[in-house]
C-alpha cells in the first residue's frame, strides 16, 4: 500500500518540476491556470478513490474476518457504488461548470481586435485585426498581448485541424465551414508552443508554431512593424536572392508584400526572417535552414505541399536564403 | 436453497440402449478439412476466438512498431506514411477485428453451454458471420503489407477521408472492409438476442439467468442500436467518395461534423459493447472464486442495463473541442459522469463478494487477472471522469493522456478479463488446462508492463504531446517518458508471448473429442455440466441461479439422461425453445447440421465487398450473385414443416416440432433485424434533419428546385399501401397443407412489384424536378432516402420471390408458413419506412420552408 501511494505521489510530482514549452502543467494563461486547478483537484480526488478501492480489495482478500464481514454486505454497494460517486461526481461537475462559466465571461470581455488563424496542410495562416479595422497577414507564429483576453477565430478551408497552445488554454477545432472562437489571455510574457491536435493526415506531427506573449505596448509596436511591406535587401547577395526568388516562381505560392510575389497557397513570407521557426516549427530560423528547406523539404517534412527545388545551385540557394533571412 | 426433493426428475427411469450413440452420431463433427463446414458452437466458437486472438497479436505487433518508432525523438525507424497506416490499422483492428469479435466469440462459445442448449438457434448464421469475418478481416489487415492500408485514423474523420484529400483506395478498404465486418457483428447479435431469450433450459426464468447471459443480451441489443449509425456513416462516406454526393462537404451544404456524430453515436456505445461482456465474465469468475453467489446481483443487472442505456447519451463527449454550444457540453458532461455510477456499483459488488468468500477468496490465475482488471479499470474510470470534465478535456483531448485513458479502460476493462476467461473457461475448448505457475508470470509481466507502458503517457500528454504523431522534437520533455513507455510495451508483449508459448504447449482442442476437465473450479453454472459434442446428455430443469451448487446431484442426473430431451426424437439436431421470460418449454427447434452453402456465401460476400473496393465491379457483382445464390441454397432447406408432429421430452411434456407466429425463433430474429433496419433509418432521419439545421439555405424550395407536386408522393403512398395489402392478402389466401392456389403467388408478386414500383416512382418524381444528388447536401439526402428504401425493398422482393417459389413447390401453406411470415413482417416494415420517408422528404421542406 505504502509503496503504491509513494509511487503515485512520485509520478504525479515528477511533471510539476519540469515542463517544456508545450506543457499544460506550466500554465501561463488565464484559462490554462483555471483548468490546472481543476485538474489537480480531480487528480487528488482520483488518488483518494483509488486508495479507497485498493484498501477495500486488500481487506476483502487478506483482512481479518471481522473486517471482511463488515464489508461483505450490501451497504458497500449502496454507499461505495452509488452514494459516493453521486456526491463526488456532482461536486466535480459543478466545479467544471463554474470553470466553463468563468471562461464564458472572459470571452464576453474580449473586445479588442481579434486574430484569425486558418489551419492549412500543414501550417497556420495568422491574420491580425488592427484597431483601424485593417488586417495583417502573417503565418506560423502567434503573438499575443499579455493581460488582454483576445478573441481567436479558428477556421479551415481543407481538413479538420485543432489549435492548441497548452500553456495558454485548451484546444478548439478548426472545421471547414465553421468559425470557432477561442479566447486566450496570456498572464505573463514569454514564449510557448502550440501544436495541431487533430490528426490532419500526412505531416500532422510537424504542424506546430511558437506563441509569443508580449507586453501590450511591445505587441502594438510589433503589429505596427508586421503591417509594413517587406524590407529591402540589405546586401548584394540578398538582392540576388530576391531576383532568384521571383524568377523561380516562388511568388506563385508565397506573398512578400512590396514585391510582385502575391501567391496565397503557401505562408506569407513578408517578415519570415523575424519568426522563431520555419515550416511550422519544423526547423530553426536561420540561413542554413532556409537553404535546406528549399532544396530538401520533402525529406524534412514529408508530403508537405511545396515542391523541392533540387535544381538550384548552392550559390543560388545561399542567395535566396540570405534574402529570406533578411525579411525581418 | 432448493433441495432435489423440490423437483421430480423429468425422465426418472433408465434410458434405452443406443440413445447416447445416436446423439453422438447426430452431433458428430465433420472430419479432417471438412471441419470448415461445421456449424456447432463449440467448434466455430474456437475458430472465432482463435482468429480474434490472432488479430490481437497482429495488431499488438503494430503497437510495438509504434512504440519502437516513438522510443526516441526524431526517429526514422518508420516513415511518416507507414506510421500513419500502422496506427490506423492498429486501432481499427483492435476495435473492429479483435475486441467486438472476441466478445461475440465468447458469446457463441459459452452461451449455449451456460444455457445448456445443444446449440445456438441459428447455427449456420453464426458460422456465416464467422467466415465472413475471417476472410474480410484477413484481407483488410493484409493491406498494411502492400501500402494500401487506410491512413485516416480509426475514426476516419471527414474531410480528411474524402476523395479530394485521400484519393487512393486506402480509405475505401476501411469503409467497405469495416462496413462488412459490422454486418457480421449484427448477424452475431441477432443470434445472441434470440439465443439468450429463447433457448434457455426449462425453469430458467430471466431472474435465474447467469450474469454473463445478461451482459451478452445487453451487448447484442446495443449492437442492434449502435452499429447501424456507423453503417449509415460508412455508406454516406463511400457514396460521397465514389459518386460525389456531398454529405460532408461544407461548401455544398454538407458538414464534416455529421460524420463525427454518426461515428461516435456508434463509437461510444462501442466501448461499453466491449466492456459489458467482460464485466459479465468477471462477475461469474468472482462468484466462483468466492464460492458464493454475487452480493448485489440484482443491482449488477440494473447497472448493466443502465450502462447500456446511458452509453447512448455520451457520444458528444468525443466532440467537446469541436465548438458545440456550452449547454450541450454541460449535458453530455453530466451524462458522461453518470455512467461512472453503474461501474461503481459493479466494482463494489465484486469487492463485497470477495470479502464474503467462503473461507478466503481463491487467488488463482483467473483471479489475478480479475484483480488486475479491477485496479486498471478503476484508474481508467477515474481518468474517464477527468476527461468528462469539459475544461480538463479541452486540455487533454487528442493527447497521450487520452491514449493512456482508453488503453486503461480497454486493456484493463476487456483484455485482462479476456485473459482471465482464457484461463478460467479453457476446459470449454481444450482437454488440458493452462499452467497456473506460468500463468502467474504471464499476469505479472502483463500487469507490470501495462503500467510501465501506459501510466507515463498521462504525463506525456499533459506535457503537450498530441496523439497520432510519428515523430517529435527532443526538447519538449517527452523523450524519457516515451522511452519508459516503449520498455513497458515490450514487457507487456513478453507476457503475451509467454501466454502464447504455454498455449502452444498445452492447448488440445476439443474439436476432436470430448471436453476438458469437469468443473475444475467448482463453479455453479451449467457450462460446467459434463458434456460431449451434443452438449449435455439431457437438458436440465433449473431451479436456481447456480444450479450446480443448489442441485447437488444435477451433474449425475443430467449425465444419466434423467432431465429433458435425453434423446433425439426427430432423428436430427434439435434443442428446446422456452418462453422469453419464464423459461417454459414451448417447442423443439430442428437445427441444421454441417454444410458448405453458408461458407460459400460468406467467402463470396467478402469477395464482393473487397473487389468493389478495388473497383473490379464486374467480378464483384458476379461474386455477389454467387453469395446470394448460396444463401438461397442454404435457406431452402430450412422451415422443415410440421411433419414430425409432437414429441415427448420428459416430465409429461409433449412439444411440437414446428412453430410459426410470434413465439417462433425466426419471428424473433426478424423482429431484431427490423430493429436494426429501423435504427439505420433513424440515423438517416437524424442526418437529414441535422444537415437541414446546419445548411437550411440549400434546402428546397429556396436553395434547390421545388418539391415534386403532391400528386407524386400520394401516388407512391398508394402503391406502397396497395403492395402491403397484397402481401397481407396473400397470407389470408394461404391454402390448407397439400393444396396450392393461384391467389397467393399472384398477390405476392403484385406486392413485390408495387413496393419496387413505389421506390422507382419516388426517385423519378425528384429527378424530373431537375434535382440531382450531386447538387448539394439536400439533393444527396433526398436521394439517400431512396437508396435506403431500394436496399430494403430488394431484400423484401427476394424474400417474396422465395415465398412464391416455396408455395409453387408445395413448401408453403397455412401451417408451414414461417417463410411467408418473415417476408410479410419485412414487407410491413418496408411499407412503414417508405411511408415515413415520403412524409419526411416531401413533407418536411413544405412545413419548414
Amino acid at each position: 500500500m505504502r509503496t503504491l501511494r509513494l509511487a503515485s505521489l512520485l509520478f504525479l510530482a515528477l511533471p510539476a518540476g519540469c515542463g517544456g514549452v508545450q506543457s499544460a502543467l506550466v500554465p501561463r494563461g488565464a484559462e490554462a491556470t483555471e483548468i490546472d486547478a481543476l485538474f489537480w483537484t480531480v487528480t487528488w480526488v482520483s488518488v483518494a478513490v483509488t486508495i479507497l478501492v485498493v484498501s477495500f480489495v486488500a481487506i476483502a482478500l487478506w483482512g481479518p474476518s471481522r473486517w471482511r464481514n463488515i464489508i461483505a454486505d450490501h451497504w458497500v454497494v449502496t454507499v461505495g457504488g452509488i452514494a459516493l460517486p453521486v456526491v463526488v461526481l456532482s461536486a466535480l461537475l459543478a466545479y467544471g461548470l463554474i470553470v466553463m462559466q468563468v471562461g464564458a465571461a472572459r470571452s464576453a470581455s474580449a473586445d479588442g481586435p481579434g486574430i484569425t488563424i486558418v489551419g492549412k496542410r500543414w501550417w497556420w495562416e495568422v491574420i491580425y485585426d488592427r484597431p483601424d479595422g485593417s488586417t495583417v497577414m502573417s503565418a506560423n507564429e502567434l503573438r499575443l498581448p499579455v493581460g488582454k483576453p483576445v478573441e481567436i477565430r479558428l477556421e479551415s478551408d481543407n481538413v479538420i485541424h485543432s489549435f492548441w497552445a497548452p500553456q495558454l488554454g485548451g484546444k478548439l477545432d478548426m472545421i471547414p465551414g465553421r468559425t470557432n472562437v477561442l479566447t486566450l489571455e496570456a498572464t505573463e510574457a514569454g514564449i510557448s508552443r502550440a501544436q495541431c491536435a487533430e490528426y490532419c493526415g500526412g505531416a500532422h506531427a510537424l504542424m506546430s508554431m511558437f506563441v509569443v506573449a508580449m507586453p501590450p505596448e511591445e505587441y502594438e509596436a510589433w503589429l505596427e512593424a508586421e503591417a509594413r511591406p517587406a524590407s529591402e535587401p540589405s546586401d548584394e547577395a540578398a538582392e540576388r536572392g530576391r531576383t532568384l526568388f521571383l524568377e523561380n516562381g516562388c511568388g506563385a505560392c508565397h506573398t512578400v508584400r512590396g514585391t510582385d510575389a502575391a501567391g496565397v497557397v503557401g505562408p506569407d513570407l513578408t517578415h519570415v526572417g523575424s519568426r522563431r521557426s520555419l515550416a511550422a516549427a519544423t526547423l530553426p530560423n536561420d540561413r542554413d535552414a532556409f537553404a535546406r528547406w528549399i532544396r530538401d523539404n520533402q525529406h524534412i517534412k514529408p508530403d508537405n505541399l511545396m515542391p523541392p527545388y533540387g535544381n538550384l545551385t548552392d550559390g543560388e540557394l545561399t542567395a535566396i536564403a540570405a534574402y529570406l533571412d533578411g525579411l525581418e | 436453497m432448493s433441495d432435489p426433493a423440490n423437483y421430480t426428475l423429468p425422465n426418472p427411469g433408465p434410458r434405452p440402449e443406443g440413445e447416447e450413440e445416436e446423439l453422438l452420431r447426430i452431433w458428430a463433427r465433420p472430419k479432417g478439412w471438412r471441419i470448415i463446414s461445421a456449424v456447432n458452437n463449440t467448434v466455430i466458437g474456437i475458430f472465432y476466438l482463435g482468429i480474434a486472438f490472432l488479430f490481437f497479436l497482429m495488431a499488438g505487433v503494430l503497437g510495438l512498431l509504434i512504440r519502437t518508432q516513438l522510443a526516441v525523438p526524431e526517429n526514422d525507424f518508420l516513415s511518416q506514411d507507414l506510421y500513419n497506416q500502422i496506427f490506423t490499422v492498429h486501432g481499427t483492428t483492435m476495435m473492429f477485428l479483435f475486441a467486438v469479435p472476441a466478445v461475440e466469440a465468447l458469446g457463441v462459445m459459452l452461451l449455449p453451454q451456460m444455457l445448456a442448449a445443444r446449440d445456438l438457434p441459428f447455427p449456420r448464421l453464426s458460422a456465416f458471420a464467422i467466415w465472413a469475418y475471417v476472410v474480410g478481416g484477413l484481407v483488410f489487415f493484409s493491406t498494411i503489407f502492400y501500402d494500401l492500408a487506410p491512413d485516416g485514423g480509426w475514426f476516419m474523420y471527414t474531410p480528411l477521408t474524402l476523395k479530394e484529400v485521400s484519393p487512393g483506395d486506402n480509405a475505401d478498404f476501411w469503409l467497405l472492409g469495416i462496413g462488412f465486418i459490422e454486418i457480421s457483428a449484427i448477424a452475431g447479435a441477432v443470434e445472441i438476442v434470440v439465443g439468450t431469450l429463447k433457448t434457455r433450459p426449462p425453469g430458467m426464468s430471466l431472474a435465474k439467468m447467469p450474469i454473463f447471459a445478461w451482459a451478452m443480451l445487453i451487448f447484442a441489443a446495443m449492437i442492434v442500436f449502435a452499429f447501424p449509425a456507423v453503417i449509415l456513416g460508412t455508406m454516406l462516406l463511400e457514396i460521397e467518395r465514389s459518386f460525389g454526393w456531398p454529405f460532408f462537404t461544407a461548401a455544398l451544404g454538407g458538414d464534416p461534423l455529421l460524420w463525427q456524430h454518426l461515428f461516435w453515436f456508434f463509437g461510444h456505445p462501442e466501448v461499453y459493447i466491449i466492456f459489458l461482456p467482460a464485466a459479465g465474465l468477471v462477475s461469474m469468475i468472482v462468484a466462483t472464486m468466492a464460492r458464493r453467489p454475487l452480493i448485489g446481483h440484482d443491482l449488477i443487472v440494473v447497472a448493466l442495463i443502465g450502462t447500456g442505456f446511458f452509453s447512448f447519451g455520451l457520444w458528444v463527449h468525443h466532440m467537446f473541442t469541436t465548438g458545440i454550444p456550452s449547454l450541450s457540453l454541460a449535458f453530455f458532461s453530466a451524462a458522461s459522469m453518470a455512467v461512472a455510477i453503474p461501474s461503481g456499483i459493479q466494482v463494489f459488488s465484486w469487492i463485497a463478494t470477495m470479502a464474503a468468500s467462503k473461507e478466503k477468496f481463491r487467488i488463482t490465475t483467473p483471479s489475478l487477472f480479475v484483480l488486475g482488471f479491477l485496479f486498471i479499470f478503476t484508474v481508467g474510470g477515474l481518468t474517464g471522469v477527468m476527461v468528462a470534465l469539459v475544461p480538463v478535456d479541452f486540455q487533454v483531448h487528442d493527447t497521450y493522456f487520452v491514449v493512456a485513458h482508453f488503453h486503461y479502460v480497454l486493456i484493463g476493462g476487456m483484455v485482462f478479463p479476456l485473459f482471465a476467461t482464457f484461463y478460467y473457461w479453457l476446459p470449454m475448448a481444450s482437454r488440458n488446462m493452462l499452467s497456473e505457475r506460468v500463468g502467474r508470470w504471464v499476469f505479472g509481466l502483463m500487469f507490470v508492463g501495462f503500467h510501465v507502458a501506459f501510466f507515463p503517457m498521462h504525463i506525456t500528454g499533459l506535457r503537450g504531446m498530441p496523439r497520432r504523431v510519428w515523430t517529435y522534437p527532443g526538447d519538449l520533455g517527452w523523450d524519457t517518458l516515451n522511452m519508459i513507455s516503449t520498455v513497458g510495451a515490450y514487457v507487456f508483449a513478453a507476457g503475451v508471448l509467454l501466454f502464447v508459448i504455454d498455449l502452444v504447449r498445452r492447448f488440445r482442442p476439443v474439436i476432436t473429442g470430448p471436453g476438458g476437465p469437469e468443473n475444475p473450479w467448482g463453479a455453479g453454472t451449467l457450462e460446467w455440466l459434463p458434456n460431449d459434442v451434443y452438449s449435455t446428455r439431457s437438458i436440465p430443469f433449473v431451479t436456481s441461479r447456480e444450479p450446480l451448487w443448489d442441485q447437488p446431484n444435477l451433474a449425475k442426473e443430467v449425465q444419466d439422461g434423467h432431465h429433458f430431451l435425453p434423446n433425439a426424437p426427430t432423428g436430427g439436431r434439435e434443442t428446446i425453445v422456452t418462453s422469453a421470460i419464464e423459461g417454459k418449454p414451448q417447442y423443439i427447434i430442428r437445427m441444421p447440421g454441417p454444410g458448405f452453402a453458408h461458407v460459400i456465401a460468406a467467402v463470396f460476400m467478402a469477395a464482393f465487398f473487397l473487389l468493389l473496393t478495388v473497383k473490379m465491379v464486374t467480378i464483384a457483382l458476379a461474386c455477389g450473385v454467387i453469395a446470394i445464390g448460396a444463401c438461397l441454397v442454404w435457406t431452402w432447406g430450412l422451415d422443415k414443416g410440421p411433419e414430425k408432429g409432437e414429441v415427448d421430452i420428459g416430465g409429461g411434456i409433449s412439444l411440437p416440432t414446428y412453430q410459426s407466429g410470434s413465439s417462433s425463433h425466426p419471428w424473433w430474429a426478424m423482429v431484431v433485424l427490423i430493429l436494426v433496419g429501423a435504427s439505420l433509418y433513424l440515423a438517416y432521419v437524424f442526418s437529414y434533419l441535422y444537415l437541414w439545421i446546419v445548411s437550411p439555405e440549400v434546402w428546397s424550395p429556396q436553395g434547390s428546385p421545388p418539391l415534386p407536386d403532391a400528386f407524386w408522393p400520394i401516388a407512391c403512398a398508394g402503391l406502397i399501401l396497395a403492395g402491403g395489402a397484397a402481401v397481407f392478402g396473400a397470407g389470408k389466401l394461404l391454402p390448407e397443407p397439400g393444396r396450392r392456389g393461384a391467389g397467393t403467388p399472384l398477390l405476392l408478386l403484385i406486392g413485390a412489384a408495387f413496393l419496387a414500383g413505389a421506390v422507382a416512382l419516388n426517385i423519378w418524381s425528384h429527378w424530373q424536378t431537375g434535382l440531382r444528388p450531386t447538387d448539394n447536401a439536400y439533393g444527396a439526402m433526398v436521394y439517400m432516402a431512396s437508396v435506403l428504401d431500394a436496399q430494403l425493398v430488394a431484400a423484401v422482393v427476394i424474400l417474396l420471390l422465395v415465398a412464391v417459389a416455396r408455395h409453387l413447390t408445395g413448401r408453403l401453406d397455412r401451417v408451414r408458413r414461417v417463410v411467408f411470415e418473415n417476408a410479410g413482417l419485412l414487407s410491413a416494415y418496408a411499407a412503414a419506412q417508405m411511408l415515413f420517408g415520403l412524409l419526411l422528404v416531401h413533407g418536411f421542406p413544405r412545413v419548414a420552408g
